[in-house]
């Protein structure tokens, strides 16, 4: 009998019963809170429902970013630290135009031509920022050991920051509101707001148009083909540098347009704002399992849902005060929660293990 | 034929970079801010950005056409280069009047345009920044043509002599600020000083040059004691270093003492993140959550204010906010045992997100104040004296930074150090060679924190009261970036690496403005021009240097 | 007497792949055995269970008298198992000594408090590690050049050293997985002797993993070939090359030549 008893306390390990009780601990927090909450009843139906609208937009939002660190980190395996402040650069440089616009009266009277320009003009402006940063910081540093290349991103992202801070100024900017998108309507007997339904759809077709344009089109295949195995790829005829770029332009593209979407929902922009919702979603992009693209998106809208539900679902219920701020908090608990019980994201992360 | 089209097309390309990086300065507002700020008599460091925008794209491009071309043409390619560069620039104010800059960047204005031009007007003004741009372009095409040892030579004491007229405060600010008066200006380096800063340079570059041979074989020969002439010197420059080290802050005076004092802390900082990140290659972003648990230990002990819990004094609390700090270091350090590097680095930074995000909230505002942080923090006594003015700190946070260099030289001389670096390398590997891998990295994180612990520590004291504020991610990222800049492994790379992005931010406190965009830059260019840090590890810089240059 | 390791029944399976299926094997104590096998043939993955980096699903690998699967790696190793690797995997920018020093990690005993404090333990094993450094690198035929970083080693010397740290760790088994790979037939020879002199002088048992068939044939005692996961044949040298399944096996994979050769030769 001993000697059984000592076989298996020979193969246990510790640190994985100590983790899995950590995050059981956690588990159960959550759990009383939420019977907190529901027993206490400090929310109606229908703030439920705002709350989880407003976190698939915002998720929508995240899960747009988070795209552009999987794809790559899937292809270069470097967290691209500057791709917060990337999505910063086209929300600045979007309100300038929706003021002209708003200025001649051309931003209420043709409210989607107008939309569409600023998005163009918000795309055009990532990934110009985007290409230079690659150019410049990442391509000479491809072959260097690994913490090189995140410390060039680390001063790509202070580069950004500072240099729209010093072109566009340190105040803080606000979107006109656009009227057509003001207030509330119905979608399936729900009341959501307007701006909400938009980013919602608009994120849902872009991600849509994102998954087949890598899963179906030729330059798709060549960028799965190089996050595969650069070396097998670039023998097969792919020009990978070529991908390189097209996969920082397409990430820093939808990144553009999460950042007007942001800045429907959230109306102000300034020099910083990229910071957190980068973080956010590059969060997003582990939970979901880095390098895989379904993955992000789901990661994004799970966070956003998260964080929006969290504080008034869990943190209330255990009697904390002001919880809403620590929804940063419920954020990063999510995360380290994934990784404790699915240590490669919920999807399963696209990376051979020997190429990390 | 052909190559003299690719090189006139090659000059006029850098020419429009040369604008393009001149346009960048200009509308991001260096020039307008550096302006305020005279290096030498009358010449700001705002006209120097912008010849040393244009400057730096002609040099290189010259140098690389330096032996293929003749010198006329070189300083042809010189003033195109320097002229273009300038034109554009200058059609900020030519079309100023038609075009309404300022509803976009909110440095381009009257004050900007009349810079640019001398205030001479858009024309006329135009015209000369040209000709300056011009002229300078020629003048870099003459250096460019000198022989190889003057070139060097010319740049350097160029480049030193900026620096010193940029850094002449501190001169001026020192007890013995009086020594260096008849070379200053007002502000910056007279023309005196300047010239004399320039042909010192030169000299010592010649007198270096020429003494080579002479000094190698001094060395070889040995004294018949036994102690060679290097282990002499090495000596006296060891004592001299002492006497330096333990004098400066008397000469230095106040200020200066203070900001040495920020790097002193970020040195203790960077010397616990090398062991956790140089030594075991685990890569922590949430490090400045260990610098805010000992900080706010020490505050919560030895308060005089509403929320002190013991009034204890700093020495009787200093050990347990170690104490504290390495306790989190493991508990943080358990979960992320099994992660992957950059899973560890999100990760990581969530942690110390929490920890500063705990620390504003109101949930926790009765026990450590939330917004309104700690004060009333005392300061140490020592044998019935104070510790309090910088200069007296100094002496604390000098302490403090021998503790934690001899603490991570010995453990990396040791079996434990050994470990962690066979880990940081391979961690199959070192496991299959009877590491314990738990051990090794929770150890790693637990002396890393404890370091940050005692840094928290000692600040809170100096400072005098916390606020969640103060515990930022940028602390982490800027002491991750110290020991990098400085050389990863490296420990005396630890005090260069705070040095350059400590005390000179510190020193430059004018430009707050724009300290972190010159920060950003620098980091950009260190990552690509030096990688293995100013004062590498021996054996870092042949392993970084063959990765990047392969 | 009594072997140094048993395998019974060792089963290891990646999904639906069976990688080792039901393998039994027995080194004796002092001896030299292979397993060979084609590429693919799970000869690695065997290893990687004796050395813990895989647990297997079913069976029993006991060492020494005591049943070692699904221990750590680093607690096999401090039983007394040492292995190199297919590819070197040394640690590239520690200096060849650091790299012996860090194999004899398992006899050190001196905890963070001694380094510090600089106690007589300390100095004492520090000491030690180092003369064994010294000889180890003696005795691999390196001195001179304990102070290279080992990525900047030669090719054979790396191997060499990958050997002399397993070594430090004063193993009784040491596993070798191909280490005459990439080598040419003058230094495939002073290896094979090398081998042998280990044997001889430190009185080790080794287990080799080889494709070199010339290698197997002259050094092994003893010989399990594997193929798909499964021991084919098992036996002395001159039994294997009669034996009509691994000439089926190697034939079917376009080896034969490699069988002739090293019949001719043996």
């Amino acid at each position: 009998m001993s000697e059984k008893i000592k076989y298996f306390l020979e193969r246990i390990s510790w640190v994985d019963i100590m983790v899995w009780l950590f995050g059981l601990a956690i588990l159960v927090i959550a759990v009383i809170g939420v019977i907190g909450s529901i027993h206490n009843a400090y929310y109606t139906k229908e703030q439920w429902m705002d709350f989880v609208v407003f976190g698939i937009s915002q998720g929508g939002v995240y899960a747009l970013i988070a795209l552009g660190y999987t794809l790559v980190y899937g292809i270069l395996f470097m967290i691209n630290f500057a791709h917060g402040d990337i999505f910063m650069a086209g929300a600045f440089t979007g309100y300038f135009l929706a003021a002209k616009l708003n200025q001649y009266g051309i931003y209420n009277s043709h409210p989607i031509i107008s939309l569409l320009l600023i998005m163009l003009l918000a795309m055009v402006t990532s990934v110009v920022v985007a290409l230079i940063t690659e150019r410049v910081a990442y391509r000479p540093l491809r072959k260097a050991p690994r913490l090189v290349p995140l410390i060039t991103a680390i001063g790509a992202s202070f580069t950004i920051e500072y240099t729209f801070r010093g072109l566009y100024g340190s105040g803080v900017e606000a979107y006109p509101d656009m009227k057509i998108f003001v207030g509330k309507t119905s979608v399936l007997g729900l009341r959501i707001l307007k701006v909400h339904l938009l980013v919602i759809i608009l994120s849902i077709l872009l991600m849509a148009a994102l998954y087949a344009y890598v899963q179906y089109t030729k330059a798709g295949k060549a960028m799965r083909a190089v996050a595969e195995d650069k070396d097998v790829a670039s023998l097969m005829g792919v020009d990978v540098d070529r991908v390189i770029v097209n996969t920082f332009i397409l990430g820093a593209a939808l990144a553009g347009i999460a950042g007007v979407l942001y800045a429907l929902i959230f109306k102000q922009v300034h020099f910083f704002m990229g910071f957190i919702p980068g973080i956010k979603a590059f969060t997003a992009a582990v939970v979901g399992g880095i390098g895989n693209v379904p993955g992000a998106m789901l990661g994004g809208f799970i966070l956003g849902i998260f964080e929006a539900l969290g504080p008034g679902l869990i943190l209330e219920g255990l009697g904390i005060p002001a919880s809403y701020q620590l929804k940063d908090v419920i954020a990063f608990t999510l995360l380290v929660l994934v990784l404790i019980f699915r240590p490669t994201g919920l999807m399963g992360e696209r990376l051979s293990e020997e190429k990390v | 034929m052909d190559s003299q089209n690719t090189f006139w097309k090659s000059a006029v390309k850098n020419g429009l970079l040369a604008g393009a990086i001149g346009l960048y300065s200009t509308l991001v507002g260096l020039v307008q801010a550096f302006n305020k700020r005279a290096v030498i008599e009358q010449l700001s460091l705002g006209h120097i950005t912008l010849l040393l925008s244009w400057g730096v794209v002609a040099y290189v491009f010259l140098n690389h056409h330096r032996e293929a071309e003749s010198k006329g043409k070189l300083i042809a390619a010189g003033a195109l280069v320097g002229g273009l560069g300038a034109f554009l620039v200058a059609l900020l104010p030519m079309t100023a009047q038609w075009v309404d800059y300022h509803f976009v960047f909110v440095h381009a204005g009257p004050e900007m345009y009349s810079l640019l031009t001398f205030g001479k007007g858009p024309w006329v003004g135009s015209a000369m920044l040209v000709a300056v741009g011009a002229l300078w372009g020629v003048l870099i095409a003459l250096v460019v043509s000198l022989p190889t040892f003057w070139r060097n030579s010319v740049v350097k004491a160029f480049l030193i002599t900026i620096t010193v007229g940029l850094l002449s405060d501190l001169f001026s600010g020192m007890t013995i600020g009086w020594m260096f008066q008849p070379f200053l200006g007002v502000e910056g380096l007279n023309i005196l000083g300047a010239v004399l800063v320039f042909g010192l340079s030169i000299a010592y570059d010649y007198w270096s040059a020429h003494r080579k041979p002479k000094e190698s074989a001094e060395a070889v020969a040995t004294e018949p004691t036994g102690i060679t002439k290097a282990q002499l010197r090495r000596m006296v420059v060891g004592a001299l270093a002492l006497v330096v080290v333990a004098g400066l802050p008397l000469l230095l005076g106040s200020y200066l003492s203070h900001v040495l004092n920020m790097v002193g802390l970020y040195t203790i900082m960077g010397l616990g993140l090398n062991i956790v990140v140089g030594y075991a290659g685990l890569l922590d972003l949430g490090y400045v959550a260990f610098f805010a648990l000992g900080a706010y230990m020490m505050g919560l002990l030895t308060s005089t204010g509403p929320l002190g819990i013991a009034h204890w004094t700093f020495w009787e609390a200093v050990p347990f906010s170690i104490l504290v700090a390495m306790v989190a270091g493991i508990l943080l350090g358990v979960p992320v045992l099994r992660m992957r590097g950059d899973y560890l680095a999100i990760v990581t930074l969530g942690f110390g997100e929490i920890i500063r995000i705990l620390a504003l909230s109101n949930w926790l505002k009765p026990l450590i104040g939330g917004a309104q942080g700690i004060l009333l923090i005392p300061k140490p006594p020592l044998f019935g004296f104070k510790i309090q003015t910088p200069i007296h700190f100094y002496y604390l946070i000098l302490v403090g930074i021998g503790l934690a260099a001899f603490v991570a030289y010995r453990l990396r001389e040791s079996r434990l150090g050994r470990a962690w670096m066979a880990m940081r390398e391979d961690e199959d590997v070192a496991e299959a060679m009877g590491i314990d891998l738990v051990v090794t990295k929770l150890t790693a994180f637990a002396f890393g924190a404890s370091f940050s612990g005692l840094a928290g520590a000692i600040f809170a004291s100096y400072v005098g009261s916390i606020f969640p504020h103060s515990f930022n991610l940028l602390i982490s990222i800027n002491v991750l970036s110290l020991i990098i800049v400085g050389g990863v492994g490296s420990m005396p790379g630890v005090f260069v690496g705070s040095l350059a992005l400590v005390g000179l931010p510190e020193l430059l406190r004018e430009f707050a403005e724009y300290r972190m965009l010159i920060y950003g830059l620098s980091l950009i260019a260190m990552m690509l021009l030096k990688p293995e840090g100013f004062w590498p590890e021996p054996i870092r810089k042949r392993e970084l240097r063959e990765e990047v240059g392969d | 007497m009594e072997p140094i390791l048993i395998a019974k029944g060792v089963t290891k399976r990646f999904g639906g792949l069976v990688a080792v299926n039901n393998l039994d094997f027995t080194i004796e104590r002092g001896s030299i055995a292979s397993v060979i096998g084609p590429n693919g043939a799970g000869k690695t993955t065997f290893f990687n269970c004796i050395t813990g980096f895989y647990t297997p699903e079913e069976g029993k690998i006991i060492f020494d008298g005591r049943e070692i699967q699904g221990l750590t790696p680093d607690r096999v190793t401090r039983m007394g198992i040492a292995r190199t690797y297919q590819n070197i995997r040394l640690f590239s920018n520690m200096t060849a000594l650091e790299n012996i020093m860090v194999g004899r990690h398992p006899l050190m005993h001196h905890q963070w408090w001694d380094a510090i404090l600089h106690t007589r333990r300390y100095k004492r094993e520090e000491q030690e590690a180092l003369e064994a450094a010294r000889r180890l690198l003696n005795f691999v035929g390196l001195q001179g050049l304990g102070d290279q970083l080992a990525r900047n080693l030669p090719y054979g010397a790396q191997r060499r050293l990958e050997i002399a740290r397993a070594l430090a760790s004063e193993p009784k088994l040491l596993l070798l997985d191909e280490p005459t790979a990439g080598m040419n037939p003058q230094e495939t020879s002073e290896m094979i002797r090398f081998i042998r002199h280990l044997r001889d002088e430190l009185g080790l048992s080794i287990l080799l993993i080889e494709h070199d068939m010339k290698v197997v044939m002259t050094i092994s005692e003893k010989i399990a070939v594997m193929d798909f996961g499964k021991k084919i044949a098992e036996g002395k040298p001159e039994e294997i090359q009669r034996n009509p399944r691994v000439i089926e096996a190697y034939l079917g994979r376009g080896a034969a030549s490699g069988i002739k050769s090293a019949t001719a030769t043996a």
